[in-house]
């Protein structure tokens, strides 16, 4: 197993009071594996990614009652050995490759600060590795890309290069905190099949974070299902998506557009919106916008075995077989 | 990068013309120069000879080419006062002056960009607050009381310094530094925000999260994004350090360029004013192409616009 959490907690601290951003999240994922995280805006997905290298802003605080990489205890390690795990053994890749890039430095300077942060290689090996690198996220001309900077690469090229940097050290675990939202849709899936190229080519355990249920079909061995903060789901792929236990992974996969669709018709969409973190819920955090809702789902409710592997956070899975009603 | 430079020169070049022109235009902004030159106790009749004599009757723009003629010769004209060519009397001052404005600048930023990146570094901790009173304290302070404070206390009491003159380097130590603390507050505090804006860049957790040293960060990724606005505030600094050296150098009795200008126009010693402007705008000028040069050479973007 490479990479283990139990139980992890975050909490910012608000103006108005602490936030429970992510509550009791468990999850693990080994070599080769791809692990999913998928749920709404702001439901704890990017922040989860984040705390994992280390990364939370300062007014967030992680307790875990477990976290560890390759067996080490993450919450015990200095921050030297942190560093020196991350883009190394651990490696991210982010959202924005509008800005993710340094403006000010050629994309060969910072794709080379990377491995020399991590080897005891001379600049020309490092040079040789990003040269290799570029070629193998599709990039041409990649000698003389190395003196380009990221003003004039398009958005896809960045991202392209993101990836590569990420890639440099070879690491065992990527995180990719929705690696192509900020893209083209051509490009998206472009992108997207390069990863998971380079993640089957690599042997690399991964952790995508995304909200695109296409994408998570496709690639995902395990999936995390999370709702303002919780986990409300978690299955093996297949078992997700054959049977969704919980009313809101129904709800999510029924809002899924459909190319049938009728055109200029609303697209389907859950009812009611996403419950503020900053008042300590109880009960079932989905209780506002389930049809299913009784009073039993006001008490606290644990994860239940489905079925192997399969868990979910609700009192009704297998009552109301009627289909979710998904407003359009 | 040669484009640019070769566009912002040219721009330069044009606007020293313009400034020039401004300059020698100046004496006219103050009313009749002849009856100035002529002085109190004169006549109509003498205003009119000195007007003649210095060509003040003709067309603003003869005489402005006529005098611009000098000024490329090397030719400020001859000071009414000392009854000497404009340009050996200025060589000497002005060199006094952008030496002490040099110095005072480099200590300004020794102080102010360290101290800067650590108070942005550290929000709100004590270094922070430190850093902000210290600032504080030298943006309140006028610089005629400081000088006037570390003379009493490294001259009058310790006797270490000498209190005013030019005689030894000891003699600047306590100018540069009234100076230089006159310059600090608004660099350390740019550097500060330039700072916290670029350690809450994308690009720096970026760097953050590829295990990059803390130091390779805070240095190489954030100061030097953070850089760019420093360097063009201390090019504009540069030019409050010469217009507050006037003050510092009639503390510290230092013939400079500041003490002449304050002088010449006590005196009313028209081509010594008009030069003095002359320098102190070029001076600028070229400052301000310096610093666009070297913002240029840190920021690809701004070399390809």
């Amino acid at each position: 197993m490479l990479i283990n959490v139990e139980n992890l907690n975050i909490d910012i601290a608000t103006a108005n009071g602490t936030l429970a951003a992510v509550q009791d999240v468990s999850f693990c994922v080994s070599k080769g594996e791809t692990l999913c995280i998928v749920g709404e805006s702001g439901c704890g997905k990017s922040i989860t990614a984040l705390s994992l290298l280390g990364l939370l802003p300062k007014v967030a605080t992680r307790t875990a009652r477990a976290m560890t990489f390759d067996g080490v205890d993450m919450q015990m390690m200095s921050k030297a050995e942190l560093r020196a795990l991350r883009g190394n053994r651990l490696s991210m890749i982010f959202q924005e490759p509008m800005t993710a890039l340094n403006p000010l430095h050629t994309i060969g300077r910072q794709l080379l600060d990377v491995y020399r942060a991590h080897r005891k290689a001379s600049r020309k090996e490092a040079k040789e590795r990003a040269i290799y690198l570029l070629e193998q996220v599709g990039i041409t001309n990649a000698v003389q890309r190395l003196n380009n900077y990221p003003h004039e690469l398009s958005g896809g090229m960045r991202q392209r290069v993101v990836i590569a940097m990420a890639l440099m050290c070879e690491p065992e675990l990527i995180v990719a905190d929705e690696p192509t939202t900020a893209l083209d849709v051509s490009i998206q899936a472009e992108l997207l099949r390069l990863l998971i190229d380079l993640q089957k080519s690599f042997g690399m355990g991964m952790i995508m974070i995304t909200h695109d249920l296409g994408l998570v079909s496709r690639i995902a061995d395990r999936v995390i299902v999370m709702y303002a903060g919780q986990v409300v789901e978690t299955a093996p792929a297949e078992k997700l998506f054959t049977n969704p236990s919980h009313p809101y992974t129904r709800a999510l996969l029924g809002s899924v557009p459909d190319p049938s669709h009728p055109r200029m018709k609303p697209l389907p969409s859950i009812p009611g919106t996403v419950p503020s973190l900053l008042n300590r819920m109880e009960g079932c955090h989905f209780l506002d916008r389930c049809p299913l809702a009784s009073d039993a789902c006001r008490k606290p409710i644990q994860l239940q075995q489905i079925g192997g592997n399969h868990e979910a956070r609700c009192i009704k899975v297998g009552e109301g077989k009627i289909r979710l009603k998904v407003v359009a | 990068m040669l484009n640019y430079a070769v566009r912002r020169i040219f721009m330069a070049c044009l606007l020293a013309l313009f400034v020039s022109f401004i300059s020698y235009s100046l004496i006219f902004a103050a009313g009749d120069p002849a009856a100035a030159v002529a002085g109190e106790a004169s006549t109509a009749a003498d205003a009119e000879r000195i007007r003649q004599l210095y060509g003040f009757d003709q067309p603003i723009l003869v005489q402005y080419l006529h005098w611009l003629s000098g000024v490329l010769r090397g030719d400020l004209g001859t000071s009414l006062y000392f009854d000497q060519p404009v340009a050996t009397l200025l060589l000497g001052r002005f060199a006094m002056t952008a030496q002490l404005g040099i110095f005072a600048l480099i200590l300004a930023l020794v102080i102010a960009v360290p101290l800067g990146v650590a108070a942005g570094r550290w929000p709100n901790s004590i270094i922070d607050r430190l850093a902000l009173l210290f600032a504080v304290i030298g943006q309140a302070m006028p610089s005629f009381w400081f000088a006037l404070l570390l003379i009493i206390l490294f001259s009058v009491k310790l006797s270490i310094l000498p209190a005013s003159g030019t005689a030894s380097w000891q003699s600047f130590i306590m100018p540069t530094i009234v100076l230089g603390y006159f310059a600090m507050p608004a660099i350390m505090r740019l550097t500060r925000s330039g700072m916290i804006s670029a350690l809450e860049a994308d690009y720096i957790r970026t760097a953050r999260a590829m295990g990059l040293s803390e130091a390779r960060v805070l240095f190489d990724y954030a100061l030097r994004n953070a850089a760019l606005p420093i360097i063009s505030l201390s090019s504009a600094q540069f030019g409050f350090l010469l217009a507050g050296s006037v003050v510092v150098e009639s503390v510290f009795a230092i013939h400079g360029a500041g003490s002449l200008a304050w002088e010449s126009i006590a005196r009313g010693d028209l081509p010594t004013i008009q030069a003095l402007v002359l320098c102190f705008s070029l001076f600028y000028v070229v400052l301000t192409l310096l610093a666009d040069m070297l913002n240029a050479m840190l920021d690809p973007r701004m070399r390809s616009k």
